[in-house]
């Protein structure tokens, strides 16, 4: 995004936090919003955007930080001090007042400048309410805005859910706000009436020229309106910019997951613009440090399809799902699976090829501070992950559980579970691996393929034979690359939890 | 074994027959009355009843008194729950439940317990036997407040709250926002509430009688007269049947029978 000018600016966060009691919903945030421009928060549920939409609103006031309009700290004023106006995710009409008392509630409180002349020529100011013949046409006007002349009269009830969504934003526009914040204003309309409404808003957005702030969990919806969407996950910001970019160059594998379809495949830097992923060495456009761990992002439709000798990938196609304009089609490739988007359709049980250029990876840091694995649970009790077999405790899975002397697991309220073949998430820190030269001593074996002098320790990958599976790990002691080594976990650092309940 | 079916009228039997015994059937018997009069141990029909009531100054004047102190004590009581209510309803304590209770705890002790150590504590401040009006309000108001806080609490605290958010975003001050707002839409628990409140301080005389020393008539006391002490059943059915034709007359000026009410918002809990 291009500097833009400090006066462009109409609403500017600063380090705002929001604490609900003792949780976060908005964490050390700090963006601005440029005069007349539609924004859109895009996130999931919980993960902050309605509270940082609400305290630009002034329905909650920020714990910490400052909200400045214009440069003026609005941080602490009343809803109605602030030019700007909401349109609710529930519309929050008035059910005792009709349409046309709804939308002119605004208007009936407004007070307005008017300049007179005294009889000495001096002028001077006085703030009047605005009279009725004013209200009404301002009323009729906003009604026009969203289509529905003729509605003055009816009751709130009577109206769909469309019409009632048009109410709320005609209440809204009527005052003439600076900023109008939208808060999933299209959230409980059926599809098509969604997509009517969102060219129309767009429209209304061209046409009043104020700025729009929206939120939404809707990807689609976010691409296809905003000039600018803020991408948020757990109170804090994702990533910011235009639509093209930030669904061209997602700033990490959250924002590639959440917006658009993307393949997000684990992989290692094996050189500067080259990245191994699926047992395969491709040429990219970014450039990392050598053996770092990388998210790797490929959109569905970036994957071209080519005979099984022609292609960099070879998979057997498992699902092709007739989408409209195309066909979905799903992959194995190795472990991993692959979606791709084509207009041509593949037969299950293909084989197939699979190009992808240089230009359609996008490479991500990893935060790399766990490993994680799938992993199951064995008869014994055991856990496989990583090519591996480990010991783990099962009882950590259900709090308050315990084994009886078969094996079985006892809930916490008695009841008795079976958890063998149970797919379950495993994390292992980075410092709770321990590698030997005894290949019988550790739960996996694997060559060291890696290790990075991190100055107060080396940081090693040990890649497995069988699926290529690594396990990074911090230690002080000092190895050789290519050493055969086994990795030693102690039962208490695996750390495991379930991928679903047991039905 | 065979299984036993009721249909749906069969299930009605037991209410109906409960109605009828207990309602249909008694409110005849006080038409019967109230239209008839005992002349030489002969029944015959009559409006002597209807008539002499309305031009009897004494009855008259209860029925302004009884009128009089319900609609005062209904007043206060309105003015010290809603206060109340909202605060309980809005505030985001997490023992409010605990506070609400506290002001409804008073109805599980026996209500004559109530009355009479109420007679005893006016009686110590010497108020008892000099301000007979005042202690009949303050009795019909303590007697009567949780009446008023529940329905009123019920409404306020399932009050959507983006409709004071909305309010406020369009410019609405708190005193605004209250008077345009929350007030209408809380009207369903006040309707509610004056109902509760208002139509037993008319007829609830174990209050008058024993804060006033029997200084205070108000109509309920009038019906029990007229059926213990002068055994006049005819009087005494004519006053009920005026009674319960000013109950009609306020539900109905109220809205409490108005149809296709929008949302009731559950503060129709009686």
């Amino acid at each position: 995004m291009a500097e833009l000018k400090k006066e462009e600016k109409i609403i500017e966060i600063v380090n705002v936090t929001k604490m609900f009691d003792d949780t976060a919903a908005v964490e050390d945030v700090s963006f601005y919003v440029r005069k007349g421009e539609f924004i859109t928060f895009l996130g999931p549920s919980g993960c902050g955007k309605t509270t940082t939409l609400r305290m630009i609103a002034g329905f909650d006031i920020p714990t910490t930080g400052k909200i400045l309009l214009s440069g003026k700290d609005i941080t602490n004023l009343p809803p109605n001090k602030r030019p700007v106006n909401t349109v609710f995710q529930r519309y929050a009409l008035f059910p005792h007042y009709n349409i046309y008392d709804n939308i002119a509630f605004g208007l009936k409180l407004k007070k307005i400048p008017v300049t007179y002349v005294n009889d000495k020529g001096e002028t001077y100011t006085k703030y009047q309410k605005l009279t009725r013949k004013e209200i009404d046409e301002k009323v009729k006007n906003a009604l026009a805005v969203v289509d529905l002349e003729g509605f003055e009269k009816r009751s709130v009830s009577t109206l769909s859910g469309g019409q009632q969504q048009r109410v709320a934003i005609a209440r809204a526009i009527v005052n003439e706000p600076e900023i109008l914040l939208l808060d999933e204003p299209l959230g409980a309309l059926d599809l098509k009436m969604r997509k009517e409404m969102q060219i129309e808003l767009k429209e209304m957005h061209r046409k009043l020229g104020i700025t729009f702030i929206y939120v939404t969990h809707d990807q689609e919806e976010a691409l296809t309106m905003s000039d600018t969407i803020v991408v948020m996950k757990d109170g804090k910001i994702q990533q910011i910019g235009t639509p093209t970019s930030i669904y061209n160059e997602p700033a990490n594998a959250f924002v590639a997951d959440f917006i658009g379809d993307s393949n997000i495949l684990n992989g290692t830097m094996i050189d500067k613009y080259t990245v191994r992923f699926c047992n395969h060495n491709f040429k990219c456009v970014d450039d990392f440090e050598k053996n770092e761990k990388v998210d790797v992002v490929v959109r569905p439709e970036d994957i071209k399809m080519s005979d099984k000798k022609d292609g960099m990938l070879v998979g057997k196609v498992v699902s092709v799902v007739f989408k409209g304009v195309h066909y979905e089609i799903t992959a194995i490739v190795g472990r991993s699976e692959m979606v791709i988007q084509s207009t041509q359709s593949r037969n299950v049980g293909d084989v197939i090829g699979m190009i992808i250029e240089p230009d359609d990876i996008h490479i991500m840091k990893k935060a790399f501070t766990v490993n994680k694995y799938d992993g199951y649970i064995t008869k014994k009790n055991t856990v496989v992950f990583g090519d591996g077999e480990f010991d783990c405790d099962v009882t950590t899975l259900y709090p308050g559980s315990h084994l009886d002397e078969e094996g079985y697991l006892i809930t916490a309220n008695g009841e008795k579970l079976d958890l063998t073949d149970t797919d379950v998430n495993v994390e292992v820190d980075l410092t709770a691996i321990e590698i030997s030269d005894n290949a019988e001593e550790g739960g996996a074996r694997g060559h060291i393929v890696s290790l990075i002098y991190k100055g107060d320790h080396y940081q090693y990958i040990v890649r497995t034979e069988e699926n290529e599976e690594d396990f990074v790990l911090d230690t002080e002691d000092l190895w050789n690359e290519n050493d055969y080594v086994s990795v030693k976990i102690k039962p208490e650092n695996i750390r495991i939890s379930l991928k679903q309940e047991i039905k | 074994m065979e299984k036993i079916h009721f249909s749906r009228k069969q299930l009605g039997i037991p209410y109906a027959l409960f109605l009828a015994l207990f309602v249909v059937i008694p409110m005849l018997l006080i038409l019967f009355y109230a239209f008839t009069a005992t002349v030489d141990g002969k029944i015959t029909f009559s409006f002597a009843n209807f008539l002499n009531f309305f031009t009897s100054t004494a009855k008259l004047s209860t029925l302004l008194m009884s009128f009089t102190i319900a609609i005062i004590s209904t007043a206060i009581c309105l003015l010290i729950a809603y206060p109340i209510a909202y605060i309980l309803a809005r505030s985001r304590l997490k023992k409010k439940n605990v506070l609400l209770m506290l002001f409804i705890l008073p109805m599980w002790i026996n209500f004559v317990l109530r009355i009479t150590a109420l007679r005893e504590l006016l009686d110590l401040i010497g108020l008892l036997g000099s301000q007979n009006y005042l202690n009949v309000i303050i009795g019909m108001v303590y007697d009567f407040l949780p009446f008023m806080i529940l329905p009123l609490y019920t409404t306020l605290e399932k009050l959507d709250n983006s409709y004071l958010e909305a309010a406020s975003d369009l410019g609405g001050n708190k005193l605004t926002v209250f008077t345009k707002v929350t007030f209408p839409l809380s009207m369903p628990g006040v309707v509610s509430g004056i109902t509760m409140v208002f139509m037993p301080s008319m007829t609830n005389y174990v209050v008058s009688d024993t804060l006033s020393n029997f200084n205070i008539t108000i109509l309920g006391k009038l019906i029990d007269e007229y059926f213990t002490t002068y055994d006049n059943w005819h009087m005494g059915s004519m006053i009920s049947i005026i009674l319960l034709f000013i109950i009609f007359l306020s539900m109905l000026f109220s809205g409490g029978f108005k149809e296709n009410k929008q949302e009731t918002r559950g503060a129709n809990l009686w």
